[in-house]
């Protein structure tokens, strides 16, 4: 039984489809990487997991509820954490209050995430908008972990981001799949990305075109479905 | 010490001195101003709940402001001519008065806001302007409390242990009161649920990604906010010995969001310090011209233009609004 399954997923924008029937599947504690190339879909899906859009067809379940056209707020006290694409923090609250906002009861606190990104714990009092990129990144994965989330999805986490900053953020990843955490992580770096999933899921033209083990992503797979 | 935080300590203290140094050098006038100052800050302390930490543009807080000096005007009139209310007699007793006007203002905020939360922007002033004009149709028609012509407080209500016809107790109280709504309101904001609030100013979606749905939140903050303005409204009748119908009609909203702008939106001194020039423009220019509302204009236009952070802003920089 998955944490979350999504099947036949069709979504649109007004009149023009962007999801024509995505599958997948997530389980407890496995890490599951979406791919595709830009503008199969994969931003479009994880916003209608999240009730962010509405669908048009097919099913959403979440620890075994549906919430296919579930209000946001209710989806994300369900227990799906989003860390946004495009690191979406409040600019004119300080990081302490980006974090105390989101909090629910939990092992993640305050000082957890504190100890995860120490660089937060030294910046607790700026504010979001003075933060460098890495740093506002850090701050909307510490928010999402705040909520105590059953699946993390972190959406293009290190897109745009220095190469230092990235390692943290990988490391950070991997402390977090290491802790037993479930997510659903959309990025491009392959190298990264690749030995941390669990299983791929690889979508084109808003379908999902193959699903399977990160070995068995072959060369030949990768330059057909990923490649440019 | 933060300069914003000074800058607060220096305001209630030039508040709190105003009374005791002009009486000293013979001029009685300026308790009655100082006391202005300190009722005004706090029913903008209260709209600044809503409107400086939700970013709710209320323009309906008159309503509260006036359900406030009703309830002040009503309870005075009872005991004085020794009437029972709602079939029991009635003390003369200002704290009685505050709980009477926030929990009717609170009342008729749930319902109220319960609707109007549901809309937003230019819908939603409009909306809490609509429900503020009932209520001042509704006062102006109700006879038995005075009409048109408002209710007049022959006697304060009284405060254990003060006089309350003294200038300088009334001062004291409102003054006590408004520390309270100051420490209310910074209490608010540093919570978790102030977080929430101001969260959902900035972002609605990404608020609720996070798992909170801002409804509640905003009604929980309209209705500490409207209760905050009604006793205000009820320490302003009490001032003027007077619950006037205008306490209630829309010049009153917008001379309480006109405070709060010159001091500085969702800052913890601005309604302080908005409602401190406000008073000391309306005395020295109100002797000079008749019109002095074009000065006020003039100054609320020179804030807007050039100091978006209202006075606290311009002097403790640092504007936590964007």
């Amino acid at each position: 039984m998955s944490l979350l399954s999504v099947e036949r997923l069709e979504a649109s924008y007004g009149a023009s489809q962007a999801l024509f029937g995505v599958d997948l599947a997530v389980g407890e504690g496995e890490v599951v990487a979406l791919m595709g190339r830009n503008g199969m879909g994969k931003t479009t899906t994880i916003r209608a997991i999240c009730g962010l859009m509405a669908s048009r067809s097919g099913a959403i379940s979440f620890a075994g509820r549906d919430v296919n056209r579930e209000k946001p707020f209710r989806i994300a006290r369900l227990g799906i954490g989003l860390v946004p694409e495009g690191r979406r923090c409040f600019p004119n609250l300080t990081v302490r209050e980006n974090l105390l906002a989101a909090a629910r009861s939990g092992k993640w606190t305050l000082d957890t995430v504190a100890q995860l990104f120490p660089r937060l714990a030294e910046r607790r009092d700026q504010y979001a908008r003075t933060l460098s990129g890495g740093e506002q990144q850090m701050l909307a994965i510490g928010r999402a972990l705040m909520t105590n989330p059953r699946l993390l999805i972190l959406d293009e986490a290190t897109e745009g981001l220095a190469p230092t900053i990235r390692r943290d953020i990988w490391r950070a990843i991997r402390a977090l799949k290491a802790n037993g955490e479930s997510i659903l992580v959309v990025d491009k770096t392959m190298v990264e990305l690749l030995p941390v999933a669990d299983r791929c899921v690889v979508l084109e033209k808003g379908k999902t075109a193959w699903t399977g083990r990160p070995d068995e992503l072959t060369a030949e797979l990768q330059d057909r479905y990923l490649g440019v | 010490m933060t300069r914003e935080r000074l800058l607060t300590l220096a305001l209630l203290a030039t508040l709190l001195a105003l009374p005791f140094a002009t009486q000293a050098a013979g001029y009685p006038f300026y308790t009655t101003l100082a006391t202005r100052m300190a009722i005004l800050a706090l029913a903008a302390t209260g709209l600044n709940i809503a409107l400086g930490l939700g970013g709710l543009v209320s323009f309906g807080h008159a309503a509260f402001f006036g359900i406030g000096g009703y309830a002040a005007g009503i309870v005075a009139t009872h005991a004085m001519n020794a009437e029972p209310l709602f079939g029991l007699t009635v003390p003369a007793s200002m704290p009685l008065v505050w709980i009477a006007a926030a929990l009717a203002a609170g009342l008729v905020a749930a319902i109220t806001g319960a609707i109007s939360l549901r809309t937003s922007g230019v819908y939603f002033i409009m909306i809490t302007l609509a429900f503020a004009q009932m209520v001042f149709y509704f006062a102006i028609s109700w006879k038995a409390y005075g009409g048109e012509d408002g209710l007049s407080i022959a006697l304060r209500n009284g405060f254990p242990g003060l006089n309350t016809a003294v200038p300088r107790d009334l001062f004291l109280i409102a003054f006590a009161l408004l520390l309270a709504g100051l420490v209310i309101f910074w209490r608010v904001r540093v919570s978790r649920f102030g977080a929430a609030l101001q969260a959902a100013r900035q972002n609605e979606l990404r608020v609720a990604a996070i798992g909170i749905e801002p409804f509640p939140i905003r009604l929980v903050a309209f209705v500490l906010s409207a209760m905050i303005t009604a006793v205000a409204g009820a320490m302003f009748a009490e001032l003027n010995r007077f619950a006037s119908p205008s306490m209630l009609a829309w010049p009153m909203s917008g001379e309480l969001i006109v405070l709060i702008i010159l001091g500085g939106t969702g800052r913890l001194a601005g309604p302080v310090a908005g409602a401190m020039l406000y008073v000391m423009l309306e005395y020295w220019l109100g002797s000079i011209t008749e019109r002095w509302q074009f000065f006020l204009g003039l100054t609320l236009l020179g804030v807007v233009l050039f100091a978006r952070g209202g006075i606290v802003g311009l002097v403790a920089g640092k504007p936590r609004h964007g």
